[in-house]
């Protein structure tokens, strides 16, 4: 399949990034280069194979329920372009 | 009972719903992180740097939350999935720190199961078996504040990866009865097993409602989804309120749009989320920081012993053998906190007085608490105290009139019956002595009256029964009183 | 007494033991190299006073008897490795200004063997690069130059460019480097000195930037064989934080260093003689065939069918996973904003990601967005899963037949900035060698093994089992003992 500007558009607004015009223009070709070049895993066959799950054999380990953490807000919000009162503040979502 | 339709001006409409419902496991930390999942902190305050998707942080899963889903499923009588993984549901938005959703799409860790509701509590031929689609565990997201700045919105991030059972039901209900039944059932279920507290004032549960409308038995409409509704009477009315808004929309000629809805209990209405539906699409796919989850059969097997008896079960054993009638076998167990303080009762009072200790528990102890305002977690009376006032009472210690003092005096200073019994003398009393004595006071002090009697006058017979218990202050043994009456009045 | 920046590690950490020369004196040499090799842009950061902190340190401990494996080296960390109080910014604008209240795994484990730290790597942005030409703050200069006498300006290959860099410029004795598809071994072999990839799990993930998490990992980047082992011993280990680290012991990997590769059989797969490949690349692997049999090792030509899928394998699956991991850059709680005049949170999070992000990266976001997105996910995401499982079994069938892999590293020199960066695909070929072995997890180390006429280093590879890291690290010993490879970068910086 091939991908045009529509498509390039829908991809940038799933991914939230802002693309003018132009960068649709010069993605567009692009990333047909791109696909076009994988198609070429059509062509093997992987009948009845297993997707990769964990590449080196390993079993998953988990966790005791204790609370080991949180009680850290300044290291939290240390980092934020906008908190006021203990929140991150972002543009009002209207819902 | 006969099945529920709208009536439309074109004709009848079935109404199909299935439920999605989102329970927060009962755990202490979180599910990817060691974060605490306590309700009600202070903003951003169980935060880890893994919840708040600080680069480089990675998600280690909660044993304990993968063990409440396997136990609810089997609960459930579910398929258990020994070889599940965990998924990335990707989408931006402010309450979602890592723009992704930890979830389970391609194996969820439970299969398909089953509830069984009763639409009328008296009456097992009114049993239904609703399917159960899956219950996967995922994460739930932070909480947006709208309300609190201008120009801002405000984002704590607590609630940010606690564990949630996304518990995915078939569309097999038909009607806002149903749906209700059902919630409720589950939401037994769910406080019998331990795994989520059922708290929906708190969103511990909540719905997400999906209805179509068809001809009766017709092929399936068009559904859509009303989402996190808190409370069953708001899941009844979004269901009848939305059914209606798509019978009104197809007689209209229109057609119902797949979207996203949502309740709005002021308006008592669903309004639709369009706006956040623009080009969602979720890419799942296995999450490459996490291995599959693998469960083994010493694990299913701890799973499984760790049950304890189910309401269902629990209702069946009450009427079959403690021979509770069916509405209060059916009172006793809806609850496992009321099961759990009658059977506490019942250990002390001996199975044998099952029927008595539950006719007190569903009247006198429900009414009490009712008037006081009261739940059975705070009840002023201990299950001991009640199996020592029925044993006071079953021993003549205590008439009915006195059981209901003491108990009275019981709810007032929590006190233990028999100390009541002593300190205030309330023990009813069979002295023929002293209950002569009071009847002679009494016929002497009514000549006239026991003129009237003897003249005739029946029904003057209680009068002085009232008297002589009276004059006895309460205490006499009511049958010895009619008896001494009746040879005096002779 | 000779430079101090001519050392490597183990140098010095014996001569700090031995008193030859203080820990502080080293890490002021060292960091003064820094200093004047500002002209490579190899540092995005300099901490001269946390290698010195750290000196100070390893001088007292020497004093006080109880010096720790690495006291009194100093070391650059790359810049995709989260450093407590120092910007980290995984060389990109969008972590513009971040500072992490926490420290990678990896960066702890060597501070706590005693090294210190001298800055930060500069790197292609998020990882995603050949060439470091996708940097924020501008590509890393190769100290090398070629024999022509033309000074054009070459890569240092990528993404740990910074790192191959600054050990090729003796600005640091040893790095940290990381490796999703030829990250630690392509600029090594670009800029003639040793990189290891050790098998997936080895290292913890925990404090690493992700690029894609099923492929990611760290490992060392120094002059020599030894050092790499030495350096690899303390960064290895095994992390609760991370799901995916292999629970097993550190092996003494410098301990066990053997050179003797006799009755070793070393697999020479015919599928990697591909077209277009300069007769160099060639000859150099030619050179390493005979070197290895001079030594006594058996030569075995292998097949390893599926190789010829493992580049576009890997650019579904890296872009797939890179997609995901880079949602979390939306200009909420870290690094940059840009929030248009009363936009929206959509407007912000857009405006801030275009801005945020290079070319680069938002061509594999929007590779990865589309091949996981609906319709296309079985086609693309879960068929190349699938190749990905018949690669890593090729390489099972393959251990039957040897016991390593030799391979060139890259599919040339070191080549001139500007010189790709046109061409994504192009540029994507140079990791054509390194690529399988990360689908699979295995340990792969690259070695310098000569000059080509143009007087720049080459690379060879060796890929081993998973969890031999020594296998590898022994045969990469013999290799470099034949080699003989001395050359050295002329400073013109
Ligand atoms: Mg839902
Ligand atoms: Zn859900």
């Amino acid at each position: 399949m091939s991908v045009d500007a529509a498509t390039v558009r829908h991809i940038a607004k799933l991914a939230r990034i802002a693309v003018s015009d132009a960068e649709v223009e010069a993605l567009a070709p692009e990333l047909n280069n791109i696909l076009g070049w994988v198609e070429q895993l059509q062509e093997v066959d992987v009948e009845g194979v297993e997707p990769m799950t964990a590449v080196i054999p390993n079993t998953l380990r988990l966790r005791d329920d204790v609370v080991t953490d949180g009680g850290k807000r300044d290291d939290v919000l240390a980092n934020a372009p906008a908190a006021e009162h203990g929140f991150f503040a972002v543009p009002k979502v209207i819902e | 009972m006969t099945d529920y339709r709208i009536h439309g001006a074109t004709g009848e409409w079935e109404v199909v719903i299935g439920l999605e419902v989102h329970a927060q496991v009962t755990s202490n930390a979180k599910l990817f992180s060691g974060a605490s999942a306590e309700f009600g902190a202070e903003p951003n305050s169980q935060v880890s740097l893994v919840d708040a998707a600080m680069p480089g942080m990675l998600p280690v899963p909660n044993a304990e939350c993968i063990r409440q889903a396997v136990r609810t499923g089997m609960a459930l009588e579910a398929q258990i999935n020994p070889w599940s993984r965990f998924d990335r549901k990707n989408y931006f938005y402010a309450d979602l720190p890592q723009g992704y959703q930890i979830s389970q799409l391609y194996h969820p860790i439970v299969g398909e199961g089953e509830i069984e509701i009763l639409l009328d509590d008296k009456d097992d031929s009114t049993a239904k078996r609703i399917g159960v689609e899956r219950i996967h565990l995922e994460q739930d997201a932070g909480k947006l504040m709208h309300d609190q700045h201008p120009s801002f919105s405000y984002v704590d991030l607590n609630r940010s990866g606690v564990a949630l059972m996304e518990i995915v039901s078939k569309p097999d209900m038909r009607s806002p009865e149903e749906a209700g039944a059902y919630i409720r059932k589950l939401r037994a279920i769910l406080r019998y097993v331990g795994s989520c507290d059922g708290n929906m004032e708190q969103g511990s549960m909540r719905a997400d409602v999906n209805v179509s409308v068809r001809r009766p038995g017709g092929a399936l409409g068009t559904r859509t989804e009303t989402k996190n509704v808190n409370s069953v009477r708001f899941i009844m009315a979004a269901i009848e309120h939305e059914a209606n808004r798509q019978v009104d929309v197809l007689e209209g000629g229109g057609s119902i749009v797949q979207e996203t809805r949502l309740w709005d209990p002021d308006k008592a209405e669903t309004r639709s989320l369009r706006s956040k539906e623009e080009a969602h699409d979720y890419r799942y796919f296995p999450d490459p920081d996490l291995l599959p989850v693998e469960l083994s059969d010493d694990f299913l097997r701890d799973c499984r012993a760790s049950l304890p008896e189910l309401p269902d079960a629990k209702r069946r054993r009450y009427e079959q053998s403690l021979g509770l009638s069916p509405y209060n076998a059916s009172v006793l167990t809806a609850d496992v906190t009321t099961a759990r303080w009658f059977e506490a009762l019942l250990d002390k009072l001996g199975e044998a007085h099952a029927q008595r200790a539950g006719n007190w528990v569903t009247s006198e102890l429900f009414g009490a608490l009712n008037r006081l305002g009261k739940t059975i977690e705070d009840s002023p009376v201990a299950p001991a105290q009640a199996a020592e006032l029925l044993r006071l009472t079953a021993e003549g210690t205590l008439s009915g009139t006195l059981a209901k003092q003491v108990f009275e005096i019981m709810l007032e200073t929590g006190e233990d019956p028999a100390r009541i019994v002593e300190e205030r003398g309330l023990r009813q009393t069979s002295d023929t002595g002293a209950i002569d004595a009071a009847i002679a006071e009494v016929l002497a002090a009514n000549p006239d009256k026991v003129a009237e009697y003897r003249g005739g006058k029946d029904k003057l017979f209680g009068f002085f029964v009232g008297q002589v218990m009276k004059a006895m202050q309460g205490r006499a043994n009511p049958g010895v009183v009619n008896d001494l009456l009746r040879k005096a009045l002779g | 007494m000779t430079d101090l920046t001519d050392l490597g590690i183990a140098a010095i950490r014996d001569g700090v033991r031995d008193g030859a020369f203080s820990a502080r004196e080293v890490a002021a040499a060292f960091g003064e190299a820094v200093e004047k090799g500002r002209a490579l842009n190899a540092f995005t950061v300099e901490t001269p006073e946390h290698a010195l902190a750290a000196a100070d340190v390893a001088d007292s401990a020497r004093a006080s008897g109880d010096l720790k494996p690495l006291s009194g080296v100093p070391l650059g960390i790359k810049d995709l490795f989260a450093t407590e109080g120092v910007a980290t910014t995984a060389g990109s604008r969008i972590l513009e200004g971040f500072e992490p209240r926490y420290e990678s795994t990896v960066g702890a484990n060597l501070f706590a063997a005693g090294a210190g730290m001298l800055g930060k790597l500069n790197m292609d942005e998020f990882a995603m690069g050949s060439s470091n030409e996708t940097s924020a703050w501008g590509p890393v200069l190769s100290p090398w130059r070629r024999n022509d006498g033309g000074n054009a300006a070459l890569t240092p290959g990528g993404s740990s460019g910074g790192s191959a860099a600054a050990v090729a410029a003796r600005l640091a004795p040893g790095v940290t480097g990381t490796d999703t598809g030829g990250s630690i071994r392509q600029p090594a072999a670009f800029v003639g000195i040793t990189g290891i990839k050790p098998t997936y799990g080895r290292c913890s993930r925990w404090g690493i930037v992700a690029f894609a998490s099923s492929l990611d990992q760290a490992g060392p980047m120094a002059r020599d064989v030894r050092d790499c082992a030495i350096l690899l011993e303390a960064m290895a280990g095994f992390d609760p934080k991370d799901s995916t680290s292999l629970d097993l012991p550190v092996p003494n990997w410098e301990a066990a260093l053997n050179s003797d590769v006799r009755g070793k059989r070393i697999g020479i797969p015919k599928e990697y003689r591909i077209e277009g490949v300069p007769a160099e690349i060639d000859q150099v692997w030619e050179r390493g065939i005979e070197l290895m049999r001079d030594a006594g090792a058996e030569i075995v030509e292998v097949s390893l069918p599926h190789t010829k899928y493992a580049l576009p394998t890997y650019y579904i699956i890296a872009p797939a996973e890179a997609s995901s991991n880079l949602a979390r850059y939306d200009g909420v709680r870290y690094g940059r904003r840009v929030a248009p005049e009363n936009g929206n949170l959509t407007d912000m999070y857009e405006a801030t990601r275009s801005e945020g992000f290079g070319a680069e990266v938002k061509r594999r976001i929007m590779i990865g967005t589309y091949v996981l997105s609906a319709g296309f996910y079985d086609a693309y995401f879960n068929r190349a899963q699938k190749v990905r499982a018949l690669i890593a079994r090729d390489f099972e069938r393959v251990w039957a037949e040897c016991d390593l892999i030799l391979t060139p590293t890259a599919p040339s020199a070191a080549f001139a900035l500007g010189e790709k960066s046109a061409d994504p695909i192009a540029m994507y070929l140079n990791d054509v060698f390194a690529v399988p072995a990360s689908l699979a997890g295995l340990p792969a180390i690259s070695v310098p093994a000569g000059l080509n006429d143009e007087g720049l280093p080459l690379g060879l590879q060796l890929v081993g089992r998973a969890l031999d890291e020594q296998g590898v690290l022994n045969a990469a010993l013999a290799l470099e003992e034949r080699a003989g490879f001395t050359a050295r970068a002329e400073a013109w910086w």
